[in-house]
């Protein structure tokens, strides 16, 4: 319980200082990058070399890279469609990329798990 | 376009929305970390780029900038979506930026030092977007410099 509550604060604090960046810095296109910084990341791959050791890190950073790609794909989308200020069409997106994500772990991921083994 | 900081605009920022970031990125975080532990850490890893800040700072840019037109007395405009539209542009560029990070994470991190894998994939995040930034504000964009 006590690593979970760690790791909800460390989470939350570097989304918040990466979002807060993301507030002060102009031109928006400039700002939009911090919108990608590897908060989540930072917070989670400490915390697991800590606990798992750095093969396993590592091995999570592989996954990562097919998530970091259909984030682009996610945010391409949405700068191209400029559905930006609807909600609605962001909560699509997210479940869209959710699904890209699945067959991209497919493909990427799990196609290459005779690797690790 | 030079850029600049405008810590003005943290006052803009309501508490509840510093609070909502903050619950989303602690629950992203926990949330990794659990898929990693239940299902190993191939599947846990892919929530490692979960997009937790570009939501949340879109809708925001957007509402901001509809309240600061509103307050000139402009009801209508577009002008909102078109700053969450570059903020997603650059959150694109950003996310190659995560790519490789993620990338020089797992080619280093099993033979390197891990400080020192955190301070070489740091640099390319932030060097990868910033550079793709700038050539696409020098070299390949069409509007008048």
């Amino acid at each position: 319980m006590k690593d979970l509550i760690f790791r909800f604060l460390i989470g939350g604090v570097a989304v918040s200082a990466f979002a807060g960046l993301g507030d002060v810095l102009k031109p928006k296109s400039f700002a939009g990058l911090f919108g990608a910084a590897p908060s989540i990341a930072l917070a989670a791959l400490g915390l697991t070399i800590a606990a798992n050791g750095k093969m396993y890190a590592a091995t999570e950073a592989r996954s990562m890279m097919a998530g970091a790609l259909v984030f682009f794909l996610y945010a391409w989308l949405c700068f191209m469609a400029d559905v930006a200020a609807q909600i609605k069409g962001h909560v699509s997106y997210v479940i869209g990329a959710g699904h890209l994500a699945g067959v991209l772990h497919i493909d990427l991921v799990v196609g290459s798990e005779g690797e690790l083994a | 376009m030079k850029v600049s900081a405008n810590f003005s605009a943290l006052k803009k920022t309501k508490w509840y929305e510093y609070a909502v970031r903050f619950l989303l990125g602690g629950t992203v975080t926990v949330v990794a970390g659990l898929l990693a532990k239940y299902y190993g850490p191939v599947f846990g890893g892919l929530f490692l780029a979960f997009p937790a800040i570009f939501p949340a700072s879109a809708t925001l840019v957007d509402k901001h900038e509809r309240q600061k037109k509103q307050r000139a007395g402009i009801p209508k405009t577009t002008r909102g979506r078109q700053a969450a539209g570059l903020d997603a542009a650059g959150a694109a560029h950003g996310s190659l930026g995560l790519a490789t990070f993620a990338y020089i994470i797992w080619k280093l991190l099993p033979a390197w030092n891990v400080a020192m894998v955190f301070v070489v994939a740091v640099s390319a995040w932030l060097c990868v977007p910033c550079a793709l930034w700038w050539l696409r504000k020098e070299h390949w964009s069409h509007s008048p410099k």
